[in-house]
């Protein structure tokens, strides 16, 4: 079951019928267990990795740390939870260490992240802190290595 | 000036002829748009950690030439790593010689063991180094054809019709570079009952033993009064996707080894320094990366097999390496001529099945080294092709 997973995480334009006959199945089965995978949530969606910065887009991304104070029965997740739905927010861990939750954010400008913080982030209730760390290059993301295109500058030898 | 340089150049390399191939290969760089399925080699790139460790070798300044053999820790490596994955048994200190790719250990052992005259048995198709090495050593190729119907094996039947009193070496290319074919065990010991109480050697180019589908590769060294007679050559490039390193080993009997470690010595003096110490980290922590890559052509060899005999195309299901040998007889072209028709009008490159040996005429060889997009990308075009042909267009 994980090599159907793994295939399709590494690549998520694979059809039934080429995973099919990647793994002597049947299509129709590798079809429902793939439905079976979204229904159970386990599969979640299928997004394309794009590097921006090659784009004319204006854009910039912020990784930032919150401390806050945990909630009697609750712990965090209430207070996750109303991080994780704004919009803006890209990911949401919660962290071991100096500090509970890591929070990637994307805005057009600086001072959009800035004010999204001051405004939205910092008044929850529970927040004690927050510390906003700019992100000033992309390297690679989800195992993919973000820079010029790969050639097959292989040669033919025989 | 003019200068006639036929009359100086040696005759036995004037007797090689040149690999007909290259001429395809040349016409393939200068095209555009062309969704290529020719490279004999991974399309991944050598592990990190691999890469890593030779940095570091070169960082710390170890740029010098190491002894003849090899590294001594790196022929360590080697015999624990022959034993572990396929019970071969070589003694580093003096069964076991590094080499500048399994190329250098096939022209060592050929070099090594044939004098003029001596035939030198080489079934076909397969890879194009072995008869032209064996002319320049002044051998005599004898050329055995596998059939597709034998699953391209070599059968004792058609060894013993081509062992003569000349007889010096068999070749056996297995698995095999284009076909895909294997030797199992049982097929091997029938090659064993036939040269068992012969002279005859064998040189077993084991260069794709990691790349084996359903079965562990066996080698024919492992059999009974076989480990003897066997010199066995294998490399990094395809088990570890370290092509460009250049990097190989011979493994024989060290009456063998010490012989030609003469070739080896005065002709090449010691493999890359640094590629020695990438295959050191190779052989100790590599295995999983062995497995992801061989799990994945596996993976692509079932896909691009079942698409293929979906096309129309007669396909032998390969066992073994990373090429398929599809039977392409049946559309009234030889294999050159219906490569080339899918090179100028498909734009789809695969390689002609002579050119690896006449007996490869009616067939091409698809390499799967590709990813499984790339490989749909000229199968599309490939179906096209076949759909055209078929409608008499």
């Amino acid at each position: 079951m994980n090599t159907i997973l793994r295939l399709l995480e590494d690549d998520s334009r694979l059809t039934p019928a080429q995973i099919a006959l990647m793994c002597d199945k049947e299509e129709g089965d590798i079809r429902r267990m793939i439905a079976d995978y979204e229904a159970e949530g386990i599969i979640l969606g299928y997004k394309t990795l794009i590097d921006w910065d090659k784009t004319d887009r204006e854009y910039v991304s912020a990784l930032i740390e919150i401390k806050i104070a945990p909630q009697r029965d609750r712990g965090f997740d209430r207070v996750a939870e109303k991080i994780y739905n704004f919009p803006e927010v890209q990911s949401l861990y919660l962290m071991s260490g100096g500090f509970d939750l890591a929070v990637l954010i994307e805005g057009r400008t600086m001072k959009e992240v800035a004010y999204f913080v001051a405004r939205k982030l910092a008044p929850i209730e529970d927040v004690i802190s927050t510390a906003t760390h700019f992100v000033l290059r992309k390297y690679k993301d989800k195992g993919v290595i973000y820079g010029p295109a790969v050639q097959d500058e292989r040669g033919n030898i025989l | 000036m003019s200068f006639d340089y036929q009359s100086v150049l040696g005759h036995r390399v004037r007797e090689i002829n040149p690999s007909g191939i290259r001429k395809f290969f040349d016409l393939l760089d200068e095209m555009k748009d062309v969704v290529s399925l020719t490279v004999g080699q991974p399309d991944f790139v050598t592990p990190w950690h691999i890469r890593s460790a030779a940095i570091e070798s070169l960082e710390a300044g170890k740029t010098y030439y190491t002894s003849n053999s090899g590294l001594i820790e790196l022929r360590r490596e080697l015999s624990a790593y022959l034993e572990r994955r396929f019970d071969l048994h070589y003694r580093a200190k003096d069964e076991l010689l590094v080499t500048v790719g399994g190329s250098e250990a096939i022209d060592l052992a050929v070099r090594g063991l044939v004098d003029p005259g001596d035939e030198v048995i080489i079934p076909e198709p397969c890879f194009v180094c072995y008869e032209p090495l064996v002319t320049l050593a002044g051998g005599k190729p004898v050329i055995v054809t596998t059939r597709e119907e034998d699953e391209f094996k070599l059968t004792p039947a058609l060894l013993r019709a081509a062992v003569t009193e000349r007889t010096k070496l068999l070749i056996l290319p297995f698995p095999n570079n284009p076909t895909g074919a294997v030797m199992t065990r049982e097929d091997l010991e029938k090659i064993a009952e036939v040269l068992r109480g012969t002279n005859i050697m064998v040189l077993s180019d084991e260069i794709y033993a990691e790349l084996t589908y359903g079965a562990r590769h066996v080698s024919i060294a492992t059999l009974p009064d076989m480990w003897e007679r066997t010199v066995v050559v294998s490399g990094f490039s395809k088990s570890y996707a370290m092509t460009g390193w250049r990097l190989g080993y011979l493994a024989a009997p060290a009456p063998i080894v010490h012989e030609i470690f003469k070739i080896h010595q005065y002709g090449i003096m010691c493999a890359p320094t640094t590629a020695q110490f990438g295959a050191i980290e190779a052989l100790q922590n590599g295995d999983p990366d062995i497995e992801m890559m061989a799990e994945e052509y596996n993976r692509r060899r079932k896909y691009i097999v079942h698409k293929l005999r979906a096309l129309g195309l007669d396909c032998f299901e390969p066992r073994g390496a990373f090429y398929v040998f599809p039977n392409i007889s049946g559309f009234g072209m030889t294999s050159e001529q219906f490569c080339e028709k899918l090179l100028y009008d498909y734009k789809v490159a695969i390689v002609p099945g002579t050119a690896f040996g006449s007996c490869g005429e009616g067939f091409a060889r698809i390499s799967y080294a590709y990813s499984i997009q790339h490989i749909d990308r000229a199968l599309e075009r490939i179906g096209q092709m076949i759909a055209d042909l078929k409608s008499g267009r």
